[in-house]
């Protein structure tokens, strides 16, 4: 009987959840350069605070958003710290799943926050994310291309014509080169990221003022057949499968005379460690369209936010703070180089003139998130590449199937076009939005 | 002649099957391949010879602790077909030698459950892990994976039992044995082969199973598919650390799969020949 006893004590050890420290957060975070550095860095959060314990779930990015959607509307309660979108940040908040961060101590200096980024994370005035690092869009270049084909990028930023016939002008598939390499592959926060964007700039959006779908309008069609035909004339084989990790392969490889993409690219390319151009890079804004006044930059940031069932928001606010305030950023710069400090959140970062000289990158990627919010065409809701209305998701996704459709030659623009409007007009009827 | 064909026909039909095994194989050799190119290789498209770096080994070292998860695979997998076997054994005793007219469609409500998509029913299982505090626990998850297998177990022991003659235990039981006693000491061992192989099935699915050990789990009971999972990037090149994630994951399963496979073959084609 004794020895049943000791086998069941020993089982029971062994798969019953250990308590440890005093706190024990749950943190859930994507795979991402900056976070693994983060993870690497918290040695010296532990240290300033060891009744504090971390433990890190990191899952892919849409898993990751699911397993957190789940959690946090049935109050699983299974997360402390959640990193989440500018996406997410706000439609959350309004449902009351986060905490206000109002705790985040006298060091954190939320007016720091660069505005765009700042007004991204909150909600009525009050801060619901802390950003960790932020992005635009931007134009990334071969200058020894340009140089060759005798073209020079226009100072203060491009416009999408000019884009269009550099890119035709550079295309050399014949030595594997393609004009330009833009985001082909389904899905809101792929292809419909850009795609949002070039209409924006065109002047298109993506609803009126009752919410009615505007792909039937003229200058959705301008803009879709410009994106379309682009990337048919000089964008990769296979461009409609390619989204931010395949065209940075290909940009890295020296494939592409251009890439449009997020700012943070703009690392990636230019270290020398990975990418075979990295001296050859030249950065310039979005593109605009006849000199208007929006070049179509989105807007991301990914945030560490706290979901309101969980039960130790004091510790999760010193974490947060700790993970997101000026000295983090002294931190990783101390460690590992100014260049590999998370870009995009505080203005200090771009004041600092030691970040300026080391990373050639900083100046247009102010620029570009600074510039997201300027000659938007839409009033009633905000949009930086995505709609923040929770059927977005969806909606974002089933269009980007048909736009990625026409890249491929399968639909024409017309039809992706026709079919896209069919399609956002049910789901905002079913949703109640169109009455 | 009939020599020559039959021997042309036999080298036909081995050829036949190392091309099919091949195919089935090659997404995990392909993977394996992929684990000893750096980065930038591992992108630049089909390429069966690698450089033979070790780089992403390391990282995924680095990165990652390996030995929890893989503790966590192993108790999981080993406990729920543990207690699988518990309760499907006397189940398929109860429908292979005391059927009754609606044994049948017991069983193919049984596996009807298998038909539903996980996803389905995520909300509620979560919600029930969540009120019983089962959530990231491994007994939560071991109930899990038993249930979710028990349909495949249940079936294969019952098609096993069928074929044991039911005079062997009427013996038995004239002889005096009692119901537990006939399963335990008559019917077991007389189905070893049939339960080991079930065992090793069983094994192998909750050891690949990915849907519910990543949503049910966080940092205590998450096994190696969760750390599999940890490697996919959104903003970045991942592809051979992830490849070396995967081999390191499968790579105690395809040995436990090598070292068994007579037990699984004859296990599996238990019966197929009347």
């Amino acid at each position: 009987m004794r020895k049943y006893a000791l086998l069941f004590g020993a089982l029971s050890s062994l798969m019953s959840t250990t308590a440890m420290a005093e706190t024990v957060l749950t943190i859930a975070t994507v795979n991402n350069g900056d976070m693994i550095r983060m993870q690497g860095l918290t040695d010296d959060f532990t240290a300033k605070n060891p009744d504090i314990q971390l433990n890190w779930v990191t899952l892919e990015e849409n898993v990751l958003r699911e397993r957190v959607t789940t959690d946090i509307a049935t109050k699983g309660g299974q997360y402390d710290i959640l990193t989440i979108g500018t996406y997410e940040t706000p439609i959350w908040a309004k449902n009351g799943w986060l905490l206000p961060l109002d705790k985040l101590g006298a060091d954190y200096d939320a007016d720091d926050l660069l505005p765009a980024i700042r007004e991204a994370v909150s909600v009525d005035g009050k801060l619901y994310a802390s950003p960790f690092y932020a992005e635009s869009s931007l134009v990334m270049y071969r200058k020894d291309l340009f140089e060759k084909a005798g073209l020079k990028m226009p100072e203060g930023g491009p416009d999408w014509k000019f884009i269009g016939e550099a890119a035709r002008k550079i295309d050399d598939k014949a030595n594997g080169i393609s004009g330009i390499c833009l985001r082909g592959k389904a899905g809101w926060g792929e292809n419909m990221a850009l795609v949002t964007g070039i209409a924006n700039a065109y002047g298109a959006k993506w609803f009126d003022e009752n919410w009615k779908p505007q792909f039937d309008t003229d200058k959705w069609k301008e803009a879709a057949a410009f994106y379309v035909n682009l990337l048919r004339d000089a964008g990769p084989q296979g461009a409609s499968s390619n989204g931010f990790n395949e065209n940075l392969a290909l940009f890295q490889q020296g494939k592409c005379g251009m890439w449009m993409d997020a700012s943070v690219a703009a690392s990636f390319v230019s270290n020398p460690k990975e990418s075979t151009v990295a001296d050859q890079v030249g950065y310039a804004l979005s593109p605009n369209v006849g000199g208007g006044e929006s070049r179509g930059n989105w807007l991301w940031a990914w945030t560490l936010a706290i979901p309101s069932s969980s039960t130790k928001a004091d510790a999760a606010q010193k974490f947060i703070s700790w993970a997101t305030d000026k000295a983090y950023l002294n931190l990783v710069a101390s460690k590992e180089g100014w260049a590999n400090v998370p870009p995009g959140t505080r203005k200090s970062l771009y004041d600092n003139a030691q970040y300026q000289k080391e990373a050639p990158f900083a100046a247009i990627t102010l620029d570009a998130i600074n510039a997201a919010n300027k000659g938007k065409p839409q009033a009633q809701y905000p949009a930086w590449g995505y709609i923040i209305i929770p059927e977005y998701q969806s909606i974002g996704t089933s269009v980007g199937q048909l736009f990625s459709a026409a890249v491929a030659g399968q639909l024409s623009v017309d039809d992706a076009l026709a079919q896209a409007q069919s399609v956002t007009t049910r789901e905002m009827t079913r949703a109640g939005y169109i009455k | 002649m009939a020599r020559t064909i039959s021997t042309r026909r036999t080298a036909v039909v081995t050829l036949c099957a190392w091309i099919v095994a091949l195919v089935i194989f090659f997404p995990i050799l392909y993977t394996i391949i992929t684990s000893f190119k750096s980065e930038a290789e591992a992108i630049q498209g089909f390429n069966l010879i690698p450089s033979g770096t070790v780089e992403s080994y390391v990282e995924v070292q680095t990165q990652k602790d390996y030995f929890k998860p893989f503790m966590n695979s192993v108790i999981l997998s080993l406990g729920s077909t543990v207690l699988a076997l518990l309760v499907s054994v006397p189940a398929a005793w109860a429908m292979a030698f005391s059927p009754t007219k609606r044994t049948k469609d017991i069983l193919m409500w049984m596996l009807s459950t298998k038909m539903m998509p996980a996803v389905a029913v995520l909300v509620p299982i979560y919600l029930i892990f969540r009120d019983t505090g089962l959530l990231d626990s491994r007994i939560g998850l071991t109930v899990m994976l038993m249930l979710i297998n028990l349909p495949i177990v249940v079936w294969m022991l019952y098609t096993y039992f069928r074929e044991i003659p039911g005079e062997i235990l009427e013996a038995a039981r004239m002889d005096g044995a009692s119901l537990w006693g006939e399963i335990i000491y008559v019917l077991t061992p007389m189905a070893v082969p049939g339960i080991a192989s079930t065992m090793l099935l069983n094994i192998i699915l909750a050891w690949n199973e990915a849907f519910w050990t990543i949503r049910l789990t966080t940092t205590n009971a998450a096994p190696l598919t969760a750390f599999i999972a940890s490697f996919s990037s959104p903003q970045g090149l991942f592809w051979a650390k992830l490849s070396a994630a995967s081999t390191l994951a499968i790579a105690p399963i395809l040995v436990m799969g090598w070292f068994s496979q007579k037990q699984l073959v004859r296990g599996l084609t238990f019966g197929a020949v009347k």
